[in-house]
């Protein structure tokens, strides 16, 4: 789905929001609904990404973050979710601030059915494993749930996820 | 090769991290679970040190979110063969970013200590110092002795980082020294003791 043209720009908004919230340090493994992001935190001085060769890295990474004093953020595609099952015992057991943005795939127009598993599964696994989720479905609805898991992760402190609907992002294709 | 020649390696592991953590200064240090976790509290339960009861194969990663956000700080990961085994990957994330001020350091006993001293793979083929190597880090080490260990402790830190050692310990059974379990504690005093 083509965003409006009078849409607000949501990948410009969620980096607006982790400038806000002063967060540093930004692991991810990459989706191609994330890549605008991704461009602006690199160009971002204030702003180290650190990409991770799987997503349960980022989980580790942000708690040595936060008992540093540093703010971070996790940024992942749905199929990232189950590999950060166990690991998400470490901010819900010592009490972690952990801010997830998590791309959908598996939902709205999914054309590759090895999505559809883990992108159904991934808000009840993320909740099961204790973190709050936050669905955005529309440009304007992005950056106000942004703010508010932030605020929640980080005043918490606590683990929250915002789920970036597939109909939000388009529905991938392979030109077809 | 016998896959029990850790029983015999002349380095042992309660001295090798009393060692590395003597006048510690400002050291920050994060213990993988298990026996590394144990042998940090056996050298003094300290506020700046933050031991695992959990999250396996997180350790290097928990030290390199601390380095990176502490780079005025020195940051060493003591961990065992069976805990560094399951986050391999993150030693790549580790060259990739490089932090001078961070340390890795794998007590290798080739076994699952805490799980009746099963073998790793270490006790095998495989070489924890090569796939780092491997992976990107410049600094790699194994030492299996006395001198190689001295000459190893005195040159952690420094560029280019991380640096990464295997440090072969006799695989033995020591007594528990457990350090708090409540991640709350752990995490607090933590913070506390970095002034945040």
């Amino acid at each position: 789905m083509q965003a409006q043209p009078s849409a607000p720009d949501w990948p410009a908004a969620i980096h607006r929001q982790l400038k806000a919230w002063n967060v540093r340090q930004v692991a991810h493994v990459p989706d191609a609904g994330h890549a605008r992001l991704l461009a602006l935190c690199g160009a971002d001085r204030s702003m180290r990404v650190v990409t991770l060769t799987t997503e349960e890295e980022g989980v580790a990474l942000l708690a040595g973050t936060w008992l540093g004093g540093e703010r971070g953020a996790l940024l992942m595609q749905s199929s990232g979710v189950g590999n950060c099952v166990n690991m998400l015992s470490l901010p819900r057991t010592c009490r972690l601030p952990l801010l997830i943005l998590a791309t959908m795939r598996g939902e709205w127009g999914e054309f590759n059915p090895w999505q559809v598993p883990m992108g159904q599964a991934a808000k009840p696994a993320l909740e099961l494993a204790g973190v709050a989720c936050f669905r955005a479905e529309a440009p304007a609805e992005v950056e106000p749930t942004v703010a508010a898991a932030a605020r929640m992760a980080f005043e918490g402190p606590a683990a929250c996820a915002v789920l970036l609907a597939q109909r939000l992002i388009g529905a991938k294709t392979f030109g077809k | 090769m016998s896959p029990k020649r850790a029983d015999r390696y002349p380095l042992r592991r309660r001295a090798v991290v009393a060692a590395l953590l003597k006048g510690r200064g400002d050291l920050l240090v994060v213990a993988g679970l298990g026996a590394a976790a144990w042998d940090c509290t056996a050298a003094g339960d300290r506020d700046l040190t933050f031991p695992l009861w959990g999250a396996m194969g997180g350790a290097a990663m928990i030290g390199l979110g601390l380095a990176l956000a502490q780079p005025e700080r020195r940051v060493l990961v003591v961990t065992g063969d069976g805990e560094m085994l399951m986050g391999l990957g993150s030693l790549a994330t580790l060259a990739a970013q490089a932090p001078a001020n961070l340390a890795v350091v794998v007590l290798d006993n080739e076994r699952y200590g805490e799980t009746g001293a099963q073998l790793t793979h270490t006790a095998g083929a495989a070489d924890l110092a090569a796939i780092a190597r491997g992976a990107g880090i410049r600094r790699c080490a194994t030492v299996r002795d006395a001198a190689g260990f001295k000459r190893l402790n005195a040159g952690l830190f420094g560029k280019p980082g991380p640096s990464f050692a295997v440090v072969k310990v006799r695989a033995e059974n020591l007594p528990l020294v457990l350090p708090p379990k409540d991640g709350t504690e752990l995490r607090t005093r933590f913070r506390k003791a970095l002034g945040l």
